[in-house]
């Protein structure tokens, strides 16, 4: 088909139910995503190349870049709240505390709608928090929250694309309000980010597919 | 030939409708179909199988903890429910979710000879759906043999 593996996206799912896991699978394969699922947070952050103990990784430690890192880059994490054992909070604040791995957005998905728990989240770095069952139409928010991370890395590359030309200024975490919008705009126009032909694998031709102007922005 | 495979599309979209109408899918079923197509033809029926199992590994387990009134591991229970409530509800699984609801508040108060017959009642959804989408996908199956193309149904 053509694509360009570099210009993909890549998400980690994570979720200790089996069904949920196929789901959300599908959906972000649906949705033209490259997909790892595990089935807890403790293999998320083994995947992520980030040791499960007590040794806050990277903060404090002279020379650490994970191994496993290098490998995969993982574009977002979208992990379910209530799990066995490290629930999705606890792996959000892992990941939010791990200098290498901050900037990955985390999404936190859950059955039931408790507004604290929201807000928790939210707090702790979380960019958006889906209430399950989670549908195609909810992935459409995922886009500018990696799109931010690309950005980056692409700014930071020698510019051989235009790509790099294209937003340097939106690096900073915040700025998601401001990124809505512009890229709300693009999304339809993919070519301008990655021109080659890694614009089918991000806008989908299937017809069942809501289109991307539901997008809705983010907290 | 054409008849034939308008035939079964029209049977298929009566049945499945009718599972609507009834009450044993919501609208998350219509999302699992979402997720469907030529690349993937048997996710949906994949899925519920995967349920299903869940199904019967999870009853057999609370059907374990409620077993001694004097020694119920409502806890137990619990987790059991929540882990089916929500498999159920990510699949479309109206009317065992609902149960499930009920089997909530149940455990919530402790109350064992509620939870029996809401096992017993959530047993009895899962197998009941279980065959009329059997029978869903069976349809399914002769309208491609038939060389024909599963139709699109929009619930709404």
């Amino acid at each position: 088909m053509g694509m360009v593996t570099e210009s993909q996206f890549h998400v980690l799912a994570v979720d200790d139910s089996l069904v949920d896991r196929k789901m959300i699978e599908r959906l972000l394969q649906k949705s033209s995503y490259q997909v790892t699922t595990v089935d807890s947070g403790s293999k998320a952050l083994e995947f992520l190349g980030l040791r499960d103990s007590n040794e806050s990784d990277d903060a404090n430690a002279p020379s650490s870049s994970p191994v496993t890192h290098q490998e995969v880059e993982i574009n977002l994490i979208i992990t379910d709240y209530c799990m066995p054992g490290m629930t999705g909070y606890d792996l959000l604040k892992r990941v939010k505390e791990s200098a290498a791995f901050k900037s990955i957005p985390v999404v936190i998905m859950s059955s039931e709608n408790v507004p604290a728990r929201i807000s928790r989240c939210l707090e702790e770095g979380a960019e958006e928090f889906f209430l399950k069952p989670v549908k195609l139409a909810d992935l459409t928010k995922l886009k500018p929250h990696m799109m931010k991370t690309k950005l980056k890395k692409e700014s930071d590359k020698p510019a051989k694309e235009d790509s790099a030309v294209l937003k340097p200024e939106i690096r900073e975490e915040e700025a998601s309000v401001i990124k809505i919008v512009p890229l709300h705009q693009e999304v339809e126009q993919e070519p301008v980010l990655s021109k080659r032909k890694a614009t089918k694998e991000v806008i989908s031709t299937d017809r069942s597919r809501p289109k991307y102007n539901d997008i809705t922005t983010s907290v | 030939m054409n008849t034939v495979v308008a035939q079964l599309q029209r049977q298929f979209q009566d049945y499945l409708v009718s599972l609507y109408q009834q009450g044993f899918l919501d609208n998350q079923f219509t999302e699992l179909r979402k997720l469907q197509d030529e690349g993937t033809p048997d996710f949906v029926a994949e899925v519920v199988s995967l349920f299903f199992d869940d199904c019967s590994k999870l009853i057999n387990t609370m059907s374990r903890s409620l077993e001694r009134p004097e020694n119920v591991d409502f806890k137990q229970v619990d987790s059991g429910v929540h882990q089916l409530k929500g498999s159920s509800s990510s699949v479309g699984a109206r009317r065992v979710k609902n149960v499930c609801i009920s089997f909530k508040e149940c455990c919530d108060v402790q109350n064992r000879e509620g939870c029996l017959r809401c096992l017993q009642q959530v047993d009895y959804e899962y197998k009941m759906l279980k065959t009329k989408l059997q029978d869903l996908f069976n349809l399914e199956q002769r309208i491609l043999q038939a060389g024909g193309m599963i139709p699109q149904v929009n619930i709404s």
